[in-house]
């Protein structure tokens, strides 16, 4: 059973008069690959900057492994950071960047850090690099080097600061699988920041997905898509139809919820959890368009609509599909039964889309949008 | 009809264009090379065959290779040229004594107040620099602001103690006039700084000594080096500090070169000591620049 690595207790950080980490709690397991995602200004590098030390929390607690290191400056604690744009010494050559931290702590031979150095350039597939200076290697190298620079010293934990920001989109799909092989390698907790979902997707264990200095929702990459509890987190990873609606009894596991246009849909009875004025979710490739006239399985939810716009998009094609109650709804069909543009849902045409009941997820939080139904 | 128009006149447009690209360094330099082979590189042929010629200003002076003026310059004034290398290093040393911690606080903690800051470093520029050495007389002197304060209200110096008119008094007055040509190099260096790389040192276990020691300075010498040069080299070849602070004991190479010019009009020696000054600061920086390191330079 693997124990807490890292543990923030409410958290807080105040700039002035704005609240950049609003009371955070968090408790990162050893050996996690866990991932603070959100938008710009959310929140997720000041939280992991007061992890690193370098900004100090206005109050909470910061645990280590079981020691408070709130106020301990970052040379005295066992992290190590991997900065946005790398942040490597460019007057040292990259084995004395890789060097650096061993040197500072001392208590190493010459020939022993050497051969670490050369391990650690190994790992990260940069061996012979050893007498460049920063300036004389490409992004992706100096993304190793930095990764280098901060595993050598075998931290508790390893920060990373939206390390691939700076990579074009081919390098950036590489190093996220490389990180990954890197981190099951060595077992070292990484705690990842990024603005990119599929990134946090990609790689992560666990995800939070933080907006306005706090996070909403905290899970898997699965649950977070499949069933997320918050309109921000359903619209921030990935696309989501939302349908405001109200419940209305149950039909076994299922607790119905009543639609603006008075069509009912079934939902996992457990999603709802005795709120009254919910909003439904569902994504846009898990549903199905089918001819209006056509029979559908009494298995799942239904509606009915009209295409209002397609655009073929090669491996799928996306339509805007409008219910009778109103709503727009996207809707992703693979191209594999009609797969020439012939034969692709025309805008004018009236379809029946359905779904399971089983993904359908149900949004909790009420905003002012929700209170005015 | 437009497009086989278009492809006649094409080429030699195009030919004329690249001509005129291909020459536009040369172009924009022109104006500075004009101005340093009239100003700069003739005055110095003329100097050095100056240096070369006996005579007298009545007489005229005449090219006879002679060297006496070289034999001259080296024999009589070694006292002159030891105090210039003294008192030019002491004021570059004291310069980057002070103007380190200045440059460093305006670069690093300025804030919104880096400009004003900045400008204050530069403000004595706007009054002469002969008036701000001659106001250096009053600050220093024997019954002045500094000494006056010393003596009678604190009464820690003794009444007959007196600084202008000593080395101390040249060296001050060096420090003063040279300190914004060290401060602005090192800013400028310091300022290049990203913040990010200390931050990265102190998560590598580098406490703020070592993480100043190991990053910030050896990122700022290219600061050090300009700032020391650019103090050093007229420190050492200026005569006016000497003049209005000094006594005839501290009298520096700049003052025997001006005295030979223009009160003996004994232009081969004074030519000949300009030459053995250059040669001197050029030898001087070599070795400095190996010093520091011409790779950490460029780096």
């Amino acid at each position: 059973m693997p124990g807490v690595d890292v543990r923030l207790v409410d958290v807080v950080k105040r700039f002035g008069e704005t609240l950049a980490v609003d009371h955070v709690n968090l408790e990162v397991q050893d050996g996690e690959f866990f991932s603070l995602l959100g938008p710009s200004g959310c929140g997720k590098t000041t939280t992991l900057r007061m992890i690193g030390g370098f900004e100090e929390p206005t109050s909470g607690l910061i645990e280590l492994q079981g020691q408070d290191v709130t106020w301990l400056p970052p040379y005295k604690r066992n992290v190590n950071t991997v900065f946005q744009n790398y942040a490597l010494f460019p007057h040292l050559t990259v084995y004395e960047n890789v060097a650096f931290g061993l040197k500072r702590r001392g208590g190493l031979k010459d020939g022993e850090i050497k051969s670490r150095v050369g391990e650690m350039l190994k790992l990260v597939e940069l061996p012979g690099f050893d007498k460049r200076k920063p300036n004389q290697i490409s992004g992706g190298q100096a993304q190793r080097v930095a990764l280098a620079r901060a595993l050598i010293n075998r931290p508790a934990v390893l920060l990373l600061d939206e390390p691939l920001g700076a990579l074009d989109l081919k390098l950036r799909k590489q190093m996220q699988v490389e990180l990954k092989r890197i981190q099951q390698e060595v077992g070292i907790t990484f705690i990842y920041v990024t603005h990119d979902q599929e990134e946090a997707m990609t790689m992560s264990d666990r995800i939070a997905v933080m907006n306005r200095g706090s996070y909403e929702q905290l899970g898997d990459p699965e649950s977070l898509y499949e069933r997320p509890t918050t309109r921000f987190v359903a619209g921030f990873l990935g696309v989501s139809n939302l349908l405001p609606g109200t419940a209305d009894g149950t039909a076994g596991a299922y607790a119905v919820i009543r639609l603006a246009d008075n069509t009912r849909v079934r939902v996992p009875a457990a999603l709802v959890n005795g709120n009254h004025n919910v909003e439904v979710g569902i994504r846009p490739e898990k549903i199905r368009l089918a001819n209006p006239d056509s029979a559908a399985s009494p298995e799942t939810n239904q509606m009915r609509g009209v295409i209002k716009d397609a655009s073929y998009i090669g491996v799928s094609t996306q339509y805007i599909v409008e219910s009778r109650g109103g709503s727009q709804l996207t809707v992703y069909e693979q191209n594999v039964e009609r797969a020439t543009r012939a034969e692709l849902w025309a805008p004018g045409e009236e379809v029946a889309l359905s779904w399971t009941p089983e993904h359908t997820f149900v949004i909790k939080d009420t905003t002012p949008h929700d209170a005015d139904n | 009809m437009s497009g086989a128009a278009i492809a006649v006149a094409a080429p030699s447009r195009r030919g004329w264009r690249q001509r005129l690209t291909g020459a536009t360094p040369y172009l924009l330099l022109a104006p500075g090379l004009l101005w340093l082979v009239v100003f700069f590189i003739w005055p110095t042929i003329q100097m050095f065959l100056m240096s070369l010629s006996s005579g007298s200003l009545d007489d005229g002076f005449k090219l006879t290779w002679s060297i006496d003026a070289y034999q001259t310059a080296f024999g009589k004034f070694p006292k002159q040229m030891g105090n210039s290398l003294l008192y030019g290093g002491l004021a570059t040393i004291f310069d980057f004594l002070i103007g380190f911690p200045v440059a460093y606080t305006v670069a690093f903690r300025g804030g919104r107040y880096k400009n004003l800051l900045l400008f204050l470093v530069i403000a004595p520029f706007f009054t002469s620099f002969l008036i701000r050495t001659i106001s250096w007389k009053t600050l220093l002197g024997d019954e002045g602001p500094v000494l006056g304060f010393l003596k009678h209200a604190l009464g820690v110096v003794p009444a007959d103690f007196t600084v202008i008119g000593t080395p101390i008094a040249v060296v001050a007055g060096l420090t003063y006039n040279f300190l914004p040509f060290m401060i602005l190099p090192l800013y400028v260096a310091l300022e290049k700084i990203d913040p990010r790389l200390i931050e990265a040192a102190n998560d590598l276990y580098a406490n703020r000594w070592a993480a100043f020691r190991r990053v910030t300075f050896p990122l700022a010498l290219p600061g050090v080096f300009a700032g020391s040069i650019l103090t050093f080299i007229p420190a050492l070849g200026d005569y006016v500090n000497a003049t209005l602070l000094g006594n005839p004991q501290t009298q520096m190479i700049g003052n025997v070169i001006q005295g030979r010019f223009l009160v003996q009009n004994d232009y081969p020696v004074a030519a000949a000591l300009s030459f053995i000054l250059m040669a001197a600061i050029l030898i001087a920086v070599t070795i400095y620049a190996r010093l520091l390191g011409t790779e950490q330079l460029t780096g």
